[in-house]
């Protein structure tokens, strides 16, 4: 097992290929730049395939293998080693993201190859996918936590990439600070599972939960808070509501960032988190539901936002934000499996959606607004064919990859461990909703008439190097749903028994709690169940097709009419719910008042400056009355020693005579 | 041996020591000053003889000699430093040599 053993290898790659371009890039050549970035993701995908090698031969009982180092802190009875924890989970992770990462990386060379500062973004893709790396891999919650700052960091280096304009440099302060106020929530859940049981470590701490019992809604313990706390983490990073308004001003980072962190990867680290944590979460009912409903509400909410934006990175960013949301309705229901399969799913199409947008973008030349483009399909072929793709993906088409991964969800809210009829009527919306914005944005990019100046804009095919990405990633998003065949009759629910293991515990936990039987693996009465329910699933996806297609393509004046009749509505969408000028005048402006007026010119005037400025004055006073003394007079230095002596001779007498 | 008690010495030295510190403060004339310094030399000079003479020691004597040297080679410097300033300012007065104020 040479991967397996020495698995530390692996995050350390990209690391190793941030340095080199961040220390040395500067002065290096493209091709130089682009063999140690790209090549550096190339070693830890093909690591990653290793470890999925040697993972399938490991014997059932080595599984979650963990590996410990080297110590990283001892005190006391804290003590925490670099570790790793592989598990089925671990292994998706894994694999997802250094080969998505690996696609956008290569993608990056063409997008990024008319820009400044080219090897600075490689190092700082590179970096950002070490600390990733070091999350998925992390044996404990405080490796886990070096992991999810760092890939924070990463995100506000990248969001704020075009550094000297105004607005991604704030676009990049709000990510970094909004995240950090769902971070707080999540470093006070670890101090509590510390507290709790003694130890950082997953294996200890799942050895542990064992023996706490499961906290019902009238009996609320510290099993409900911690996750409670835990899952305040992941609303930051992953933007659920309160907390997701960051993501869509994360848009001004370049687009494979978007691609890359805001859409396959970082974002859905909440997602791992919890997932990772499930068996924490079966013993918190209550923390469930709060994930089950934020989850559902955040899919339905963001995507009424998508509807009316007209910027084709801003209607992903929201699609992500409720794409996200299903997530977290899939573990919320306690389909943990259901969630992380629309999280691989997601990274494909989601990360294809980016990077076509991305590739249009070029192709215009920088221009982003949808309402300047249309009639692109025969303009941009690859791009098109790849962009349908994705679409049919995500809206859930039968048979594409979305189709398996979202209706598991949907099913699983329906009928699964946990189950919720208003959440999935919320999730069965937001689908409908998700059908119609992707195919607005389908119809009003590539399709209708032409929108923009021919003269000024040439509009061309992208470089091979961000064609064959898209490809692939097209290619994954067609099929990717075939991993599992998940409950079609008959299926193999290939992907939900490869992850049974890690979420055993927590489907037996479910059932007999509820006696609702676990996760049913095909059997009739589940599959049947499941057919009646996909019916409504593909039936909304296909008819916000047809509701997109009649706004937009037959009666392409209507959205303008029904935008008028529904003015209220309308204006509120595309204020996006006023949720920004909310914060502004509830949070941002108490904050800044109490910042310039009691922190700065109160505290730090006042107090600080004050006692530094006034030590440095009662300085400088009494040194100007001292320097009277330096007159230059030799008789009155004559004065001076004659007093000191005395006195010096006075005290020695008077000492000597006591 | 008897005779002259030392406290007698004592007192002495210690008057002509205070007129050379009164000398040394309030007269203005360089001269003066050396002089003053010379006095109080001496009046140290006079209390160390009394004492080696009191203590039958030749520790005092010895010193007093010491003393004597360094006297005469602080004039011969103190009045080469004098006949400077004279030459340059044309007068004695040693409010006049006050350069060397902050």
């Amino acid at each position: 097992m040479p991967m397996l053993d020495h698995i530390w290898i692996l995050p350390l790659l990209p690391l190793a290929g941030a340095a080199l371009n961040g220390l040395l890039g500067r002065r290096w050549p493209r091709e130089m730049v682009n063999f140690c970035g790209v090549g550096s993701v190339t070693l830890a995908f093909a690591a990653a395939l290793e470890v999925a090698r040697e993972f399938f031969l490991l014997a059932p009982g080595q599984i979650p293998l963990v590996k410990s180092f080297w110590p990283w802190i001892a005190a006391g009875q804290f003590h925490v080693d670099f570790s790793f924890f592989i598990d089925q989970l671990t292994l998706v992770m894994l694999l997802v993201v250094t080969g998505v990462g690996l696609l956008i990386h290569i993608y990056s060379t063409g997008y990024m190859a008319h820009e400044g500062g080219y090897y600075r973004f490689f190092s700082y893709m590179n970096l950002f996918m070490f600390f990733m790396l070091t999350l998925v891999t992390a044996g404990s919650l405080a490796q886990l936590l070096v992991g999810w700052e760092g890939v924070g960091l990463c995100s506000y280096l990248l969001i704020s990439f075009f550094f000297t304009k105004k607005s991604a440099a704030d676009a990049g302060k709000k990510a970094f600070i909004t995240t950090r106020i769902g971070d707080l929530g999540f470093m006070i859940g670890i101090l509590l599972i510390f507290w709790t049981f003694h130890s950082l470590n997953f294996t200890e701490i799942f050895a542990g939960v064992a023996s706490f019992p499961v906290e019902t809604p009238g009996h609320l313990g510290v099993m409900t808070w911690i996750c409670l706390l835990l899952f305040a983490g992941a609303v930051g990073k992953s933007a659920q509501l309160p907390l997701y308004v960051w993501l869509p001003d994360a848009m001004e980072g370049p687009t494979p960032v978007s691609a890359l962190i805001h859409a396959a990867t970082m974002v859905t680290a909440g997602v791992y988190m919890v997932a990772r944590m499930n068996f924490l979460y079966v013993h918190a009912p209550v923390a469930l539901l709060t994930v089950d409903v934020i989850g559902a509400v955040t899919a339905f909410y963001a995507a009424t936002i998508a509807l009316v934006q007209t910027d084709i990175k801003k209607v992903l960013a929201y699609s992500t934000i409720s794409q996200l949301g299903y997530m977290f309705l899939g573990c919320g229901v306690g389909a943990f499996s259901a969630g992380i399969f629309h999280l691989m799913t997601h990274a494909f199409f989601k990360g294809l959606l980016f990077m076509a947008a991305g590739s249009v973008i070029h192709a215009m030349g920088g221009e982003q607004d949808m309402r300047n483009m249309g009639g692109l399909a025969r303009k941009i072929p690859w791009t098109y064919g790849t962009m349908l793709a994705a679409t049919l993906a995500i809206t859930g088409m039968p048979f594409f990859s979305g189709f398996f991964s979202k209706d598991a969800i949907l099913e699983a809210a329906a009928s699964g461990p946990n189950p919720n009829r208003v959440l999935w009527a919320l999730g069965l919306g937001g689908a409908l909703l998700t059908s119609f914005y992707m195919f607005r944005l389908l119809f009003l990019t590539f399709h209708g008439e032409r929108r923009y100046d021919d003269h000024s804009v040439h509009v061309h095919e992208s470089p091979a190097s961000m064609v064959i990405p898209l490809v692939i990633l097209a290619i994954l998003s067609v099929g990717g749903g075939w991993f599992a065949l998940p409950k079609l009759e008959g299926g193999a629910n290939y992907f939900f028994r490869f992850l049974s293991p890690v979420f055993h515990a927590s489907d037996e936990l479910a059932a007999s709690g509820r006696g609702v039987e676990p996760m049913a693996v095909g059997t009739t009465l589940a599959a049947g169940i499941a057919h009646a329910l996909w019916q409504p699933a593909v039936g909304v996806a296909l008819l916000g097709f047809l509701i997109a297609w009649w706004f937009y393509i037959a009666r392409s004046n209507a959205p303008r009419r029904l935008a008028e009749s529904l003015h209220g509505a309308y204006t509120l969408l595309l204020n996006k719910y006023y949720v920004d000028k909310i914060y502004g005048s509830l949070v941002i402006r108490p904050l800044l008042w109490i910042s310039t007026n009691v922190l700065w010119h109160g505290v730090d005037e006042s107090v600080i400056d004050g006692a530094v400025n006034g030590s440095a004055k009662t300085v400088q006073s009494t040194g100007k009355q001292l320097v009277e003394m330096e007159s230059g007079n030799v008789r009155s230095y004559a004065t001076w020693v004659v007093i000191g002596a005395t006195a010096f001779t006075s005290l020695l007498l008077w000492r000597l005579g006591r | 041996m008897n005779g002259v008690p030392i406290s007698y010495y004592l007192a002495l030295s210690g008057i002509l020591f205070g007129l050379g510190v009164v000398a040394f403060v309030f007269k203005r004339n360089i001269i003066t000053i050396l002089m003053s310094i010379e006095l109080m030399l001496n009046a140290v000079n006079l209390a160390f003889v009394a004492f080696s003479r009191a203590l039958g020691q030749f520790d005092g004597l010895i010193f007093v000699l010491f003393v004597i040297v360094v006297a005469a080679a602080e004039a011969v410097v103190g009045l080469a430093i004098v006949l400077q300033v004279a030459r340059n300012r044309r007068s004695l007065n040693i409010e006049d040599v006050d350069q060397m104020k902050s």
